[in-house]
């Protein structure tokens, strides 16, 4: 859409200064700080054993969540889309809560259930058990809806197909339904590590900021709190990147998953078809019933 | 040998796809279940190729009882409307698709894809993936898919459905020929008379879960077992209890005892065919199909009388058209041919 009388450049303009006080700035602002006593300084911010030890605990425990997630949110999906139980839509609901629950909110929760008053005599708060858990319920929801629409439009003949061919279950999903579920799984799992890396309210209260629970960002406030800013600034810049990192990957894998959707790209549509003796209509589809 | 079915029901919750249906495929033959949407000829396909299963009755693909046996076990070739592509591979990837999965070597594959490929007029186009194919493209790259692994029945599920009216009618003749060469028995689902008599050797006519009649297209358009029948394979007026067809209207100027008068409303020139469309004095609206030279020899224009004489009539009384037994024209002579198809409802 066009405003009368407004040239795209105005809208491209608004929208570059919107972009850049928001999110541009204070991320120049965070890398501008981390340098300010030189990449000496920088590197030895980042290198101090506490940073390491809050780096290593967040990039660990933000791996086993997402793998854990992956394989149980791509069950969720599945069960979501293929099956038919009474409670589906209310399921389906639940799913976002960890979207819409204010973390704090979370952590007090979990730390209700299990923490030192568990009614299940399961105590794991202040652990790193605790993270786990905390960032588990935090990223449920990307890879349940990342991979639950791309299982909605699945062409399911396609698995007919295959069976008809010989494949068994576990073939046509290995072969079949994973491959096309790829890009979105690719995205979920990105977007939960990359929420992963960041998550603050929901692991401080449940899993503390002792020295071995401590994560990137509640070691951050620690710094701040304690007036180190470039110690701050630095393990920032350091998620910051990994993030980025993150982005860039899940495009290219997206990219890649995507491939034979690109129905122009490569030299390969140019060549001329020979001997081909039937008509070619053109690439589309049409439905007679 | 070929393909039976014997009582095969079939609901689905609260509407019954197939009620009772029997029928049975000789071998190496080209047969086409015929019928509008909603006759059961999609379930019937897929219940033979294990993708439905039945809530009775058996199927028996060359004298084995396939009933219980999972689609991977049927020897099945299927071919469906929307291709099917397995859109993340490549042409090459999905026509050795099944051979990959009975472990052949690469070279073996490789050979047998190529050789595919060529019988389907892809080759060269190995390496691409389904969406930078056309639809007709798509198509025999899924039945290229489909004989990769030697089935012994080819089932295609309107595979011609999906394409543009230029591309299905070569599409067709090409499946012809191809059955010619391979000789397995394959049978075709579609909605289309023309395209069931254009390829089919024998056809079945289904509507509303049963078998309404089988036989060469001949059998049917000459001895249609009912109504139903009689105006699915082709176009059909109707005069009192009578049923004509177009070309069986005779116009005459001069009426006799055996005509009827009617207004000429309309005339259409399809080219070689005239259309010329009555409305006859109980205000049946009817049509007659004559040629060219006809038209011109009558001299008829819009809005005169003109008087029609039906040379053959077939009446359907008594029994409801489901019923083929009680037509008053019998099926055809068991004349004990190789690609008899029989069925009984």
């Amino acid at each position: 859409m066009r405003l009368p009388g407004v040239g795209a450049g105005l809208g491209r303009g608004l929208v570059g200064l919107y972009l850049s006080v928001i999110v541009l700035l204070p991320l120049a602002a965070v890398v501008n700080q981390s340098m300010e006593g030189g990449l000496g300084a920088f590197w030895d911010a980042v290198t101090s054993p506490q940073a390491v030890a809050s780096l290593k605990l967040t990039v660990i425990c933000s791996l086993i969540v997402v793998v854990i997630n992956a394989i149980f949110g791509t069950i969720i999906a599945w069960i979501l889309v293929r099956d038919n139980f009474p409670g589906k839509a209310a399921v389906n609901a639940v799913i976002d809560l960890p979207f819409a629950l204010p973390t704090i909110v979370a952590s007090l929760t979990l730390l209700a259930l299990y923490g030192s008053d568990s009614p299940f005599g399961v105590d794991i708060a202040f652990t790193r058990a605790a993270v786990v858990v905390a960032l588990l319920f935090v990223t449920l929801p990307f890879v349940v809806r990342a991979v639950q629409p791309l299982l909605l439009e699945m062409d399911r003949e396609m698995e007919a197909a295959a069976a008809s061919l010989g494949a068994g279950g576990f073939t046509i999903f290995r072969r079949i339904i994973f491959p096309n579920l790829l890009p979105g799984l690719a995205a979920g799992v990105a977007l939960a590590f990359a929420r992963a890396l960041g998550e603050y309210g929901s692991v401080l209260l449940f899993a503390g900021g002792l020295p071995d629970t401590q994560v990137s960002s509640v070691f951050i406030r620690s710094q701040i709190e304690s007036g180190n800013d470039l110690g701050a600034s630095a393990v920032s810049v350091v998620l910051l990147v990994a993030s980025l990192v993150l982005l860039a990957s899940v495009t290219l894998i997206q990219r890649w998953g995507s491939r034979h959707e690109r129905s122009s790209g490569g030299g390969l549509t140019a060549m001329p078809i020979s001997g081909d003796v039937l008509t070619e209509d053109k690439p589309k589809e049409r439905d007679d019933e | 040998m070929g393909i039976t079915v014997e009582g095969a029901n079939k609901r689905f919750g609260d509407f019954q796809a197939l009620k009772d249906v029997s029928i049975s495929v000789p071998d190496g033959s080209l047969t086409a279940l015929l019928g509008p949407s909603g006759s059961g000829k999609s379930t019937l396909l897929r219940a033979i190729a294990g993708l439905e299963d039945l809530d009775s009755g058996r199927v028996v693909i060359n004298d084995e009882d396939a009933t219980a046996k999972p689609p991977q076990r049927r020897g099945v070739g299927f071919v469906f409307q929307h291709y099917a592509a397995f859109k993340h591979m490549t042409v090459f990837e999905n026509v050795g698709f099944g051979l990959k999965i009975r472990k052949w070597k690469k070279p073996e594959i490789s050979d047998r894809v190529h050789e595919l490929l060529r019988l389907v007029q892809l080759d060269g186009l190995a390496g691409r993936f389904p969406s930078q194919l056309s639809g007709g493209q798509r198509q025999r790259m899924a039945l290229a898919r489909a004989l990769a692994v030697q089935p012994q029945v080819l089932l295609l599920d309107e595979p011609f459905g999906a394409l543009d009216a230029k591309v299905r009618k070569d599409l067709r003749t090409w499946l012809r020929h191809l059955h010619e060469e391979m000789h397995v028995t394959t049978i075709f689902v579609t909605h289309d008379q023309e395209e069931a008599m254009d390829v089919a050797e024998q056809l079945v006519v289904m509507n509303n879960g049963q078998v309404e009649q089988s036989g060469t297209a001949n059998e049917l358009y000459e001895q249609p077992a009912n109504e139903f029948v009689m105006s699915f394979v082709g176009e059909v007026n109707r005069l009192g209890d009578d049923f004509v067809r177009p070309h069986d209207m005779d116009v005459v100027l001069d009426p006799d005892e055996h005509t009827q008068e009617g207004l000429v409303q309309r005339i259409v020139a399809l080219g070689f065919e005239i259309r010329v469309e009555f409305v006859l004095g109980d205000g049946t609206e009817v049509w007659a199909q004559l040629t060219r030279g006809e038209l011109q020899r009558l001299e008829l224009r819009e809005g005169q009388i003109a008087y029609l004489r039906p040379s053959q009539a077939k009446s359907f009384n008594g029994p409801p058209p489901s019923d083929p037994q009680g037509a008053s024209t019998p099926p055809g002579p068991d004349d004990g041919g190789d690609a008899e198809v029989s069925a009984a409802v």
